[in-house]
């Protein structure tokens, strides 16, 4: 099941509603890279919400596209791992470094913002 | 369904697993009966996430094989024991795998230390040839 990807000013916001298979999973990477560029994107969230599995090959492929939208010039930040799914990871020894989080859609979208701020110098105030 | 105790192998499911969209229902089938038997909904995760390890690594080095799922007890507790089997290659080293770190596919390689830490016992059977046979259990936390 494809993942719908909404487009708020200059931000997407990719909400995965269900369990997903590894292509769907590969499949929202390469939407979320191509999507950065067309819409001029700055920041990309991702909520996994309702992933009630994060294993090693969705960790990876989260990262995966946290490092490839930095590379296409925008922030990506990763929101709604739930605790126990957070427990697992640990326990299972992801290393989730270097990629950004936050608890859930509005912090994730305040830390986008912040990151834009930080990146706009004195006279570039506000969008 | 009452967690009778003093019973071996109770529930017994059988997925096939052929490629990594069964993953998926492998490991809701493993949440269901973990919390079925009462399992923490954080235990039902760990049971879920093994074995969505075991199953991927079906796909990706045997092509295809089965993931086994069953209740066990042993008179004080009861538990899951989830079997990993496929008639794939094998291993040759079934210690080396066991490091984490360690890959041939240029993976992270923490795929089997990880299940052996989140499970409470972790057995494996494999030799070149002769496909490879895990069997990992958890036992309920009281
Ligand atoms: N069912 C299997 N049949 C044959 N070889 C296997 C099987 N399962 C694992 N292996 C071997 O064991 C190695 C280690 O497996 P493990 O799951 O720990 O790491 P990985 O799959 O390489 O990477 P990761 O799981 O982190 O993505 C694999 O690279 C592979 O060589
Ligand atoms: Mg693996």
């Amino acid at each position: 099941m494809a993942v719908p990807i909404l487009k708020q000013s200059h931000y997407l916001i990719a909400t995965i509603q269900s369990a997903l298979t590894d292509a769907d999973l590969v499949q929202l990477r390469d939407a979320l890279a191509d999507k950065v560029g067309k819409f001029r994107s700055r920041g990309v969230i991702v909520d996994v919400t309702a992933l009630d599995v994060l294993d090693s090959f969705a960790s990876r492929t989260l990262r995966d596209i946290s490092y490839m939208i930095k590379l296409r010039g925008a922030e990506t930040v990763i929101v709604g791992i739930q605790p126990e799914v957070a427990f697992a990871m640990v326990q299972l020894g992801i290393a989730f470094e270097d990629v950004a989080t936050a608890l859930d859609l509005e912090e994730g979208l305040l830390y986008l913002d912040k990151k834009q701020k930080l990146g706009q110098h004195g006279s570039q105030r506000g969008f | 369904m009452a967690a009778s105790v003093g019973f071996e192998a109770e529930t017994e499911f059988c997925i096939a697993v052929n490629s990594d969209n069964d993953l998926v229902a492998a490991r809701r089938k493993g949440r269901v009966l973990a919390e079925q038997i009462g399992f923490s909904g954080s235990e039902a995760t760990l049971v879920a996430t093994a074995i969505s390890e075991l199953a991927r690594n079906i796909v990706s080095y045997a092509g295809r094989g089965e993931i086994l799922l069953s209740t066990v007890g042993n008179g004080s507790s009861i538990g899951i024991t989830v079997i990993a089997r496929d008639q794939g290659p094998g291993i040759a080293d079934t210690r080396r795998v066991l490091e984490h770190g360690y890959s041939t596919s240029g993976g992270l390689g923490l795929g089997l230390p990880g299940v052996r830490r989140i499970m409470d016992e972790f057995d494996i059977i494999s030799a070149p040839g002769l496909g490879t046979t895990i069997t990992v259990t958890k036992w309920k936390r009281r």
